[in-house]
């Protein structure tokens, strides 16, 4: 016993834990040989606290899905990501992200009408036609071009924006805003100007779409959400939150999936011609899953707190223990997935976590899938000469944000 | 094959109509599952079975 507490005072490392710049796809290597030695281990963060961290697919999955494990961020022992989060965690209203049980149930419910397969089935001619139009912007312009700007950033960003009814003008002011906030480490007053920015932004837009009596031109998320707050199930500020998470989420984490998973696809040129060659709708679908189980995008762990004591894979988790769900290690576990280094687009990813898993589960999933299906599959046709203008060692990673990905990626053809 | 939903633990998230969309829909309004048919035929029960295994919010069960 007197062992397991000063082991635990010297020994448990600190998290997040750095990539090899050698293997810029691959989660970090001291998170993977944690998850070789247990699918759970303590790891101590930023304020000292040494919550669970998760490895192990299976053990993720059955964690995710667990009714005793709670995403309220102002219960005891939360593992809070930053300084930031902490510090206005009684300042942000309850949202989708940090609420469980009915209270959740009620805000996803509120967010699930233009996410629904069938609604994002309707939008694939708009996904595809927005895409064309990108690449038809790149093949007219100079080269190198940087596959971010012109492809990874817009596409969804206009398609988010569009079903949102936020001005597709207003981009810009979401990129340098979401940004801001999610920095790894953020200071308290950089995340807080970001947000608050942001959030006016939304309330403003939520309260103009509230005079706007329903009808054409009101097919749109924020109009619902306005139509709520009018109806007296949320308020205004419930309302801009609520719209502000899928902006962000709607845009950022796709946009980084593009990036990066355009230059792993030219990394691995056998595996781009499978996609390329392919006219099959399950094989594309199955791709894409593949390149997120190989990228995971979202690093540094989705946080939890256990509300109750947890048996699982041989250790116990008390109540009021932080629990750290890292999606790129449970993506790579050898046991889910033989090799699971490699980029293999020919094997069953049905069941990565790119998307977590459980009841928050990403609610975008069904649309991130079709732009990535239509993005990667129609670049790859389009331009099938496509290369690195740079070598890869000069390529900037995302390592400091929560979204991993390439912050530019210059090609040619 | 007998399959049951609820509705309840459904948090919309489409992966049953995404598996087996001859088996499963979703509410326009706010994407809760409908369950199409509760006996589906032979060539739709591996694609039930997916959906079962794929959904989040573990609302779906089949008994076989």
């Amino acid at each position: 016993m007197s062992d397991t507490l000063t082991g635990t005072a010297t020994e448990v490392p600190d998290y997040p834990m750095d990539r090899d710049s050698r293997c810029p796809f691959a989660p970090p290597p001291q998170v993977l040989e944690m998850g070789e030695a247990k699918p759970l281990s303590r790891v101590r963060i930023w304020d000292g606290s040494t919550p669970w961290l998760i490895t192990g697919h299976e053990v993720a999955r059955e964690l995710f899905a667990d009714s005793r494990v709670s995403v309220d961020d102002r219960r005891d022992g939360f593992p809070h990501w930053n300084e930031h989060m902490l510090s206005t965690v009684y300042k942000r209203p309850r949202s989708v992200f940090t609420s469980d049980a009915e209270e959740h149930t009620r805000f996803r419910r509120m967010l699930s009408k233009p996410f629904t397969f069938k609604r994002v089935e309707g939008l694939r001619p708009a996904i595809q036609q927005v895409t064309d139009e990108c690449i038809d912007a790149i093949l007219a312009g100079p080269q190198p071009a940087d596959i971010v700007t012109k492809l990874a950033l817009p596409v969804p960003t206009r398609v988010i924006s569009e079903m949102l009814g936020v001005p597709y003008e207003d981009h810009e002011f979401f990129q340098h805003h979401a940004n801001v906030g999610l920095a790894r480490y953020a200071s308290a007053e950089d995340g807080q100007k970001g947000a608050m920015s942001l959030a006016q932004y939304l309330i403003d837009l939520v309260k103009t779409k509230m005079e706007i009596p329903r009808g054409e031109g009101t097919e749109d998320a924020v109009s619902d959400l306005a139509e709520r707050v009018n109806g007296g199930e949320i308020s205004v500020k419930e309302a801009a939150q609520l719209g502000t998470g899928l902006l962000i989420a709607g845009h950022e984490t796709t946009a980084n999936m593009i990036g990066i998973g355009v230059l792993a696809l030219l990394e691995n040129p056998e595996q781009a011609a499978l996609l390329r060659d392919s006219d099959d709708a399950k094989f594309i679908a199955n791709a894409v899953e593949e390149l997120m189980r190989y990228l995971s995008i979202i690093q540094n762990g989705q946080r939890r707190v256990a509300a109750e004591d947890i048996e699982i894979g041989g250790e116990t988790i008390r109540a009021g223990e932080g629990i750290i769900l890292d999606l790129a290690p449970a993506n790579w576990d050898s046991a889910a997935y033989p090799d699971p280094d490699k980029l293999d687009l020919t094997r069953d990813a049905g069941q990565q976590l790119g998307f977590g898993y459980g009841r928050h589960q990403c609610v975008g999933q069904q649309l991130a899938r079709a732009e990535l299906q239509i993005v990667f599959h129609t670049l790859l046709k389009r331009i099938p000469t496509l290369r690195l203008a740079v070598p890869l060692d000069e390529v900037p990673f995302k390592h400091d944000r929560l979204a991993y990905g390439v912050y530019e990626l210059p090609v040619t053809w | 094959m007998k399959v049951t939903v609820d509705q309840d633990k459904c948090i919309s998230s489409g992966q049953c109509v995404l598996n087996a969309g001859g088996v499963f829909d979703q509410r326009d309004d706010d994407g809760v599952v409908i369950l199409m048919t509760d006996n589906p035929p032979p060539e739709q029960a591996e694609n039930a079975r997916k959906a079962a295994a794929a959904c989040p919010a573990l609302a779906i069960d089949i008994e076989e």
